[in-house]
């Protein structure tokens, strides 16, 4: 782990500019490390240079009506109380942190804790932002839903609430990810959604939210988006991130309880970065918690062929917010590649962006190649299946954990399950065994 | 009016407004990609805009991902990216064009991305020397002013900002701080290309941001006919076609054809709006 001073005092400073700095700061700072993001985003949804609201007009005063309303209902019991509420008896929370004794023998180093988000209703850690938004799309008088999907975890999650709550759903997913995801698909329809396929772009995740960004300048009045990651224009980082971070205050919470102690290390998958940002977000100020988040490395990094925004991006601005991006030099946005489709997005939440640059947060990445060797060592050591994206974090633990002491304690997020990804294992695995 | 060839367009729209209003008539703007159908074809397209009756002309930058445009517009970034279309691309252009031209404003209509990759600062002074007008910046409100909107003004550049049907009362005052140029009024919440709004909700929209203003109004998205564009021109300032100028170039077969159907439906709309008051004034 770096020096702790050397990620602490920028950050403080950077988190301070505008404010003058008196001498005593620093000693503050120094003995009780700043919690580098709970107040975080500032009164323009900005994470240090990144975040924003960079949306059409249209969108403006309804986007500030929703940060006014989650402003809101974070103070309001009766809000708190019903999020509770669906969070343990539908969602079926708190999730088990389970201690995965075979993983752990079979890497033969540090000491592995699943988060099973997998066990979720619905089968990821999607669900727990979806009723959180979806109790705030109620109470603004909204009478549809409209959200963008990739691997179709978080279309089937909101599909899900909207059926519970009488709602309208459209979910607009790109038609090569509908051809991956068949059974999401299917599962969507089950419960009434309307599955609008995309074809602009290359027909996955982006494109998808682009239209669904274009759908909601067009129903403003009745249409509330549910967007399933920390990205976007403000308040849905912030937003997003508070609803997943059930993942971390749990996880904090079970550590002490199994182990009397944090845990050394967690990691996470990062497509947009929601998992990733509900287990971390809790765990920012403690500075013996170090952090990695996984990038979908596609064909490797180097080959171009990746879906890793920060380890192969720039800055730049998508989808209402700012944020490192795949583009090319002229500011165009290129296509991501991975084989999970819940990865395969050109961009990345913008407080990750920032943790990045701050050093807080190490982000890595893994290839197909590897993440789909961990999703079998996965399968056969625990007896669970692990969904594609999910995987790229355990590929992670493959090349860490083996180094690492019998006393580290490590917590990997298992964000979703892998029934969806059948389809696409056997033919990778059968054209590779062929 | 002074037509003196300043490289430098700080008053270029002001002037043309200016001249219009003496003659009692709106502004005939039109929008079409750089670089759509291919680079060569958009500089005739581009070039010709004058003579065929546009008083202003908007020139979109195009970008991979234009979330608030609907498919013909979506298409022509396509087609301009795919001939290999740049930002720097599109400022040779406008110079080109300049060459020519003193008198028509340029506007430069997009999304932030490219601009920001290029360089805010080195975007703006290419611009201006480009001979560049104003900017219209879909995914900038008036919250991120300081990106963009102040930089721009700062280098005689206006920046003319949306409003749209969702501007209450209440947030008007913040759209219209730091816009300079002319109002554009985006009459339907949608995307490019979208249904249009009734005439009758148009005007009453138009008439209140009047009395909030004294910038120009122009009215945009929905306006595809010479009819529509008469009738909108009765009360606005200026009247924006765009994506029915667009689907003239796709549904065209070669250059020329594209060339002679966009120029031929911009003839027929300059000769409505430059009409379309005096009809009233005799009925």
């Amino acid at each position: 782990m770096p020096d702790i001073l050397s990620i602490f005092i920028p950050a403080c400073l950077r988190y301070f500019e505008g404010i003058e700095i008196v001498p005593i700061a620093f000693e503050v700072v120094m003995n009780k490390p700043l919690n580098l993001s709970t107040s975080l985003p500032d009164g323009n949804g900005m994470f240090g240079s990144f975040g924003g609201r960079f949306v059409a007009e249209t969108l403006m005063p309804l986007i500030n009506e929703l940060r006014d309303e989650y402003a809101a209902a974070k103070n309001d019991p009766e809000f708190q109380r019903q999020l509770t509420y669906f969070q343990n008896d539908y969602v079926g929370r708190p999730s088990p942190l389970y201690f995965a004794e075979r993983l752990t023998e079979h890497f033969g180093g540090a000491k592995i804790y699943l988060k099973r988000e997998e066990l979720n209703h619905t089968g990821a850690h999607k669900i727990n932002n979806c009723i959180g938004q979806v109790l705030l799309a109620r109470q603004m008088g909204k009478k549809r839903i409209i959200a963008e999907t990739g691997a179709g975890m978080h279309g089937v999650a909101t599909a899900t609430v909207a059926a519970r709550f009488g709602l309208k759903c459209v979910i607009y997913m790109g038609t090569t990810d509908i051809e991956r995801q068949q059974p999401n698909v299917f599962r969507m329809k089950l419960l009434g959604a309307e599955v609008v396929p995309v074809t602009s772009g290359t027909g996955t995740l982006k494109d998808a939210m682009n239209e669904a960004l274009r759908d909601w300048v067009t129903n403003i009045d009745d249409t509330f988006y549910i967007i399933g990651t920390v990205a976007g224009p403000h308040p849905y980082p912030a937003m997003v991130r508070d609803f997943q971070a059930v993942i971390g205050h749990e996880t904090r919470r079970q550590m002490q309880e199994k182990e009397g102690r944090l845990p050394d290390s967690l990691v996470a998958c990062i497509g947009g970065g929601s998992n990733a940002m509900g287990l971390f977000h809790p765990f920012l100020a403690d500075e013996s918690v170090q952090m990695i988040g996984v990038e979908a490395g596609g064909k490797g990094v180097q080959s171009g062929l990746h879906a890793a925004s920060l380890n192969g991006g720039t800055p730049g601005v998508l989808h209402g917010n700012r944020t490192y991006l795949l583009q090319n030099e002229d500011g165009q946005i290129v296509d991501a590649h991975s084989v999970s489709a819940g990865l395969d997005y050109p961009g990345i939440g913008p407080e990750h962006a920032w943790l990045h640059e701050q050093g807080r947060v190490e982000y890595v990445s893994a290839t197909d190649d590897e993440a789909l060797d961990a999703f079998q060592i996965c399968c056969q050591q625990e007896g669970i299946i692990p969904a594609l994206e999910t995987a790229h974090a355990l590929a992670e633990v493959a090349k860490r954990a083996p180094k690492l002491p019998r006393e580290h304690l490590m917590v990997v997020n298992l964000s979703g399950r892998g029934d969806k990804d059948m389809m696409s294992v056997a033919h990778y695995l059968g054209d590779k065994f062929q | 009016m002074n037509q003196a060839n300043s490289t430098v367009g700080t008053k270029r729209l002001e002037r043309c407004f200016t001249a219009l209003q003496a003659q009692n008539r709106p502004a005939l703007v039109s929008y079409l990609t750089a670089g759509d159908p291919d680079a060569e074809t958009s500089q005739r397209l581009l070039d010709g805009l004058p003579e065929a009756g546009v008083d202003i002309i908007e020139l979109g930058m195009p970008f991979s991902d234009p979330m608030a445009d609907g498919p013909a517009i979506q298409k022509a970034a396509l087609r301009a990216l795919e001939g290999g279309q740049t930002q720097a691309k599109t400022l040779e252009m406008v110079r080109r064009f300049r060459e020519e031209n003193a008198t028509t404003p340029i506007v430069l209509m997009g999304y932030y991305n490219p601009i920001f990759c290029y360089g805010v600062e080195r975007f703006l002074t290419d611009a201006a020397k480009a001979g560049v007008d104003g900017l219209i910046v879909v995914d900038l409100p008036p919250e991120h002013d300081d990106e963009l909107c102040q930089p721009a003004t700062r280098h005689g550049i206006d920046f003319i900002r949306l409003a749209t049907p969702t501007t209450d009362a209440k947030r008007l005052p913040t759209v219209l701080a730091n816009a300079s140029g002319f109002i554009y009024y985006v009459s339907v919440a949608g995307v490019t290309g979208a249904g249009a709004a009734t005439p009758e909700s148009i005007e009453r929209a138009v008439a209140d941001l009047k009395r909030h203003t004294q910038l120009p109004i122009g009215v945009g998205f929905g306006i595809r006919t010479p009819q529509q564009a008469a009738t909108i021109g009765r009360f606005s300032d200026a009247v924006v076609v765009g994506s029915a100028l667009v689907d003239c170039i796709e549904q065209a077969s070669t250059a020329d054809e594209a060339v002679a159907r966009v120029h031929g439906l911009v003839r027929e709309l300059s000769a409505s709006v430059r009409s379309c008051r005096e009809e009233e004034a005799v009925s």
